[in-house]
């Protein structure tokens, strides 16, 4: 799983630990992180394109807030397990359903719902609600204390996997 | 060759919470702002000027993509710009999705304090429904094994004291679908966990 991490270098380590957290907003983005790393515009481009194709990096772009670029809500439903998975079908053919978890619990599936405003998102949802005919808990974000950092990335430890 | 510097590594921080922000809220962004959203979602194009390459795309110049991307990051529509790490890759194998039924009056101090604990990513206030679903406070937690993430819970518990009467891990058994944001008509892109459990 980790079999890459030995492949990294510490240039690759450097613009993982530095860049997760924000690359410069500006117009040679690339030139200026390699201007702080002491290296080439193509030489950081090399290695990003690198790093995404090994599955280090998922993309090099904007993290965008759901609940600033439009609506969403964190939605839950209990189905009987046996049936699952013909349940997760309906909700990810759903409009606007962007993540879904089957997570052990009663309520065993686990979404997001998107919309561009309120009103269409409770259309959405409601339209969902009838279609699987289960209730959906509805658990809009109230308060956010903490969303969305970076973690320290352990690579001695990943070196000895 | 003209180019710009940055002031700074990384942009403001855009990441402190409006208390009230009830995320109902009209969008905001008008057709190109989602004309650029649908571009970039998925990742910027890898080439020295990739505003340029976008613009191209979406039919205007790399001055107003770049000055559109600054204007939505400071509205916080963007949370950053970023080389976005696949943490599951990185050793982060083990997640959880933390409940906990905490009281009320206490609940946006304690809110902010589990949020600095280890292991945390997200930390939200959410509403309760009684009966079937009595808790309101969500934390999810990364660890690079489910000891780990047990062990977090433990600190979170100890953190909430006696303001929690409850709380559950729920382990995700399976990922059923997993996609960045998407307005109307973008394709899913593969691999984001950052936006896990928004909304």
């Amino acid at each position: 799983m980790h079999c890459q991490v030995q492949d990294l270098d510490t240039l690759d380590r450097r613009l993982i630990d530095s860049y997760q957290r924000g690359l410069p907003v500006c117009t040679r983005p690339f030139h200026a992180v390699a201007e702080r790393l002491g290296t080439s515009e193509a030489e950081v481009i090399a290695r990003l394109e690198r790093l995404q194709s090994l599955g280090v990096l998922s993309r090099v772009g904007p993290v965008f807030d759901h609940a600033r670029a439009g609506a969403s809500l964190l939605a839950a439903v209990a189905v009987p397990e046996a049936e699952r998975d013909a349940f997760a079908e309906l909700i990810n053919a759903a409009p606007g359903v962007n993540h879904n978890y089957a997570r052990e619990h009663d309520y065993n599936l686990w979404f997001v719902m998107t919309a561009p405003d309120g009103p269409e998102l409770d259309a959405r949802l409601d339209a969902l609600e009838a279609r699987l005919a289960a209730p959906i808990l509805r658990l809009p974000m109230l308060e956010g204390f903490h969303i969305d950092l970076s973690f320290p990335i352990p690579w001695a430890e990943l070196e000895r996997t | 060759m003209s180019v710009s510097t940055c002031p700074s590594r990384s942009a403001p921080n855009s990441d402190k919470q409006n208390p009230n922000a009830l995320n109902r809220e009209a969008p905001g962004l008008d057709a190109a702002d989602r004309a650029i959203v649908l571009v970039t979602q998925a990742g910027l194009p890898l080439v020295p000027d990739p505003w340029g390459a976008v613009g191209r795309e979406v039919g205007m110049s790399g001055e107003e993509v770049l000055s559109r991307m600054q204007r939505m990051q400071a509205r916080g529509v963007i949370r950053r710009v970023a080389a976005v790490p696949n943490h599951y890759r990185l050793g982060y194998v083990a997640n959880g999705m933390t409940v906990w039924d905490v009281d009320d009056a206490h609940i946006a101090r304690l809110g902010r304090e589990v949020a600095t604990i280890e292991g945390v990513s997200h930390c939200y206030r959410r509403p309760r429904h009684l009966p079937h679903w009595p808790y309101n406070l969500f934390a999810m937690l990364h660890g690079r094994s489910f000891d780990e993430v047990e062990r977090q819970a433990e600190a979170l518990r100890e953190r909430l004291g006696e303001a929690c009467r409850d709380y559950r891990i729920l382990y995700s058994s399976r990922i059923l679908k997993k996609t960045g944001l998407r307005l109307a008509g973008a394709q899913p892109d593969a691999a984001s966990t950052d936006t896990a459990q928004q909304g």
